[in-house]
């Protein structure tokens, strides 16, 4: 079937436009982060909120979710907050149309992975923020999200076409959706481990960051978002590669060989469950078991561009030349 | 005492088994750590990754030797640390060898204690119950033999002695976090296996009805076999290629490949009977334990040489693909004049056209290239080599290619450059004729054997349910007691309290929700 042309312009013309809208939103968040009683106030509310949901003594506390008094620098990160809504469903319907326009799932080439990938980490988040008192950091996973998505656009742009024979199959909406899902949720905990970090050294030494980490939530509470998004993108991410192996079983005549693109799957996966049992572990807990997350999500973002710019494998799909 | 007596050499015998015997223990307790085997979990990871930055023989051989050539020293050192064959290297064997001791040291009294968790009782419930992280306190109207009622799911014991009912649940977490581990023990083990007794081969044939027998590996071009093959053995099918089809879209990227195939294996070798197979990329054709796969595809221009005597001889050796994208081809066709018998002069009569040939012709003023993959318009550029061309010197050579040391001693000349299009000729000093006839296609099968990976997809399946159940139930407690009420709280007195044994696990909200059923709130 021919390729919509129009339908895929509009695919082209609506990215662009959400990348746009995560901008101003990164820009309104980092005000309430900066300027905000929230960010300011984060870690007693952190506290207050773990209070209200481990000792609910006496009668139960009807938790308000806005504090009574809502300052500027909130209202913004609130619109921030809405405008990362209204970002991600004109991403999502750019990525619909971007599928319709070529009639096959819309990631058969590194610029269609890219974009689903960051609306995945989005959404991960906007799920994130309504379990975790945290809008107010919605900036710092703004950023690298934002930076991927102008690499992607720019240096990585494809235009719409067909898949090769090989990619052909269902397989293709299985495996990659799963490596999608996977690597597009671990950004989150990336993110968190890297702000936790910070954190943890400042409420080692309060002199350490003072301005800055004195704003980020309880370090308790960044290890738990990194904890609770790992191990629900870790098993997603297993099924991804244990369906590329039924696949490669049929496509390549073997079910696994040692390709880069295998190979350093491999590696992540093997540094994620380091970092799962990294928690398990006396002396290991905290600040290193998230240096162990941010080396995973390294490797996954060096699977994504390195394997697949530098390195010549059987996963050269990127259709970047 | 006026000897200084030497110590009895008694004790020293059980000192030293002891001593050897605490080493060995240490040993065990330092492998079989959780440190231990995070550190091996990381030397895993490390070692693994030249495996995806340098070249692998085992996947690309040439480059191996282009990358040794380009780096001197340095690459023959990496060479003799195995650095090319990471995978079967003896340090990475080494890594995961450990990591699995590791994990049998860890395993093993891990599945002991599980089993004695399965049967013991709950805990003691607590004597101060809001110590507890979750707790909670209320009034309520029900008996206690009614909210164990409620507690369904939970695996609980009544202690009426103090009033109280203790609870767990979430034992399939530890049930899952076995059944994972196991099952990747087993998945490495049958991997391993795999690899000694499968193998692979791969093998070019003419889609002109031509046929591939897997009876021994001289049959293949390449073969790599697993250490307990040594190919007398194989399972016994052949293949005959029927046609072969290839489809482009406008732009000339490859749309769909298949290739009619027909085969017989078993019964079907005694019957001659054959099936009918598509032949797709990825659907391989899976026959007698083995499985077919069309791998890649090609063409083999056909040249017919008439010699001065009037002798024709019809070639249509295959050529390969130098670009991938337009499928311009290379190779050499090698001709041997028939009815010579004298050696020597056979060797100054030998023929070969190499070349070019490009699918859909384009001409940059006589320079041929190929603007499309497809067979539109076909051409081929040669050149006419006249000689000697070491076929009977005992030394291999490629089928694509002359061998260029002949050429340049002088025994192999060039004796003519031409454009032809189908069906045209070229002629040589001598009067022999060249005719280029037209363009047949050749596909390239792998034939795959891999007795285990059956066993080895069971494990990993296994090991994917036990990896979710163990990272996504959580353990945890839960304590009810009631006491009669007071005058101040009249009525029976319920405190449920919770304890999570599972670390960030969450437990706020499932608590809220069963303790919320239990407690009538006092005002509410």
């Amino acid at each position: 079937m021919p390729i919509n042309e129009t339908l895929s312009r509009y695919s082209d013309w609506l990215y662009t436009t959400a990348a746009a809208i995560y901008v101003v939103a990164l820009m309104f968040t980092l005000v309430e982060q900066g300027f905000g009683a929230k960010g300011r106030l984060a870690t007693e509310r952190a506290k207050q909120r773990a209070r209200e949901l481990v000792g609910a003594g006496g009668p139960p506390v009807v938790t308000t979710e806005q504090p009574a008094e809502v300052g500027k620098p909130e209202r913004i990160g609130r619109m921030g907050a809405a405008l990362l809504v209204l970002g991600a469903l004109l991403q999502g319907t750019a990525i619909v149309l971007r599928g319709l326009a070529v009639h096959r799932a819309p990631w058969g080439n590194m610029y269609e992975y890219g974009m689903a990938v960051t609306f995945i980490t989005v959404v991960t988040w906007l799920v994130v923020i309504r379990k975790f008192p945290v809008r107010h950091l919605t900036g710092f996973l703004l950023l690298p999200v934002v930076i991927l998505m102008f690499i992607n656009g720019t240096l990585l742009y494809t235009i719409a076409a067909p898949v090769q024979p090989a990619l052909q199959s269902y397989w293709l909406v299985i495996h990659v959706s799963a490596a999608i899902i996977g690597s597009g949720v671990f950004l989150v905990p990336g993110v968190a481990s890297v702000l936790y970090l910070f954190r943890a050294a400042y409420e080692k030494d309060s002199a350490k960051f003072t301005r800055f980490a004195s704003k980020l939530p309880e370090a308790d509470v960044l290890d738990r978002i990194a904890y609770r998004t790992t191990i629900f993108a870790f098993p997603v991410f297993t099924f991804g590669v244990l369906c590329g192996a039924v696949w490669a079983e049929s496509a390549w005549g073997r079910f696994w060989g040692w390709d880069p693109k295998e190979t350093v799957a491999f590696i992540a996966w093997v540094v994620y469950a380091a970092y799962l049992h990294s928690r398990a572990t006396a002396g290991w807990r905290g600040a290193r078991a998230a240096v162990i997350n941010i080396v995973g999500f390294a490797a996954m973002i060096f699977n994504l561009f390195f394997v697949n710019l530098v390195t010549a494998g059987l996963h050269s799909y990127a259709g970047v030349g | 005492m006026t000897t200084t007596e030497a110590p009895p050499e008694a004790p020293r015998g059980p000192r030293t088994s002891s001593r050897a015997f605490a080493f060995l223990r240490n040993t065990w307790r330092g492998l079989t750590s959780m440190r231990t085997a995070l550190v091996l979990l990381f030397l895993l990871a490390l070692a693994a990754l030249p495996g995806a930055l340098l070249p692998q023989r085992k996947l690309n051989a040439p480059k191996v030797d282009e990358y040794i050539a380009a780096h001197g020293w340095w690459g023959t050192l990496l060479d003799r640390l195995e650095f090319y064959d990471v995978y079967s290297s003896v340090w990475f064997s080494a890594i995961y060898l450990l990591l699995m001791i590791s994990l049998v040291g860890c395993l093993t009294p891990r599945s002991f204690e599980y089993v004695k968790a399965m049967r013991a009782k709950p805990v003691l419930t607590p004597r101060n119950l809001s110590r507890m992280p979750h707790y909670r306190r209320g009034t309520t109207t029900l008996t206690l033999d009614e909210i164990n009622q409620r507690l369904g799911g939970w695996r609980r014991v009544v202690r009426q002695e103090d009033g109280s009912i203790s609870a767990e649940r979430g034992f399939l977490r530890e049930t899952g976090n076995l059944l994972f581990h196991f099952s990747m023990l087993g998945l490495i083990v049958f991997f391993a296996l795999g690899k000694l007794f499968g193998y692979e081969g791969q093998v070019i044939v003419q889609a002109d009805g031509s046929q591939f027998c897997n009876s021994g590996i001289y049959n293949y071009d390449s073969f790599n076999a697993g250490l307990r093959v040594d190919g007398t053995d194989l399972n016994p099918f052949c293949v005959k290629v029927k046609d072969f089809t290839a489809h482009y879209t406008e732009a000339g990227q490859p749309d769909y490949y298949h290739s009619n195939v027909e085969y017989q294996s078993g019964e079907d070798l005694q019957t001659g009977t054959w099936r009918p197979y598509n032949l797709e990329v990825n659907s391989p054709l899976r026959t007698a334990g083995d499985r077919v796969y069309l791998l890649g595809h090609g063409y083999s221009p056909k040249f017919t040489v008439t010699f001065p005597d009037g002798s024709t001889r019809t070639l249509d050796t295959q050529w390969r693909p130098v670009d991938p994208t337009t499928l311009l081809s290379e190779g050499a066709t090698k001709f041997d004049q028939p009815g010579i018998t004298d050696d020597t002069q056979r060797r100054t009569r030998q023929l070969a056209v190499t070349g070019l040939l490009a699918p859909t012709a384009f001409m940059h003023g006589s320079v041929l290239t190929s603007s499309a993959p497809g067979l539109d318009q076909p051409a081929v550029a040669v050149d006419v080599l006249r000689g000697d061309l070491g076929l009977d010197s005992g030394r291999g050579q490629s089928v694509f290619e002359v061998d260029q040391s002949l050429i340049d001693d002088g025994r192999l000349k060039k004796v003519a450059r031409q454009n032809l299009k189908v069906g045209e000729e070229l002629k040589l000093d001598d009067g022999t004729k060249i005719r280029f006839d037209g363009v047949g296609q050749w596909v390239s099968l792998q034939v795959s054997h891999d007795p285990t990976q059956g066993f080895v997809l069971g494990f990993a399946i296994t090991m994917f349910l036990g990896l979710g159940a163990s990272l996504l139930v959580k353990r945890r407690r839960l304590w009810v007691r009631v006491t009669p009420g007071t005058e101040d709280e009249p009525g029976t007195v319920i405190e449920v309290a919770g304890l999570a044994r599972t670390d960030q696990a969450g437990y706020g909200e499932e608590f809220n929700r069963v303790s919320e059923r239990l407690v009538r709130s006092q005002k509410g």
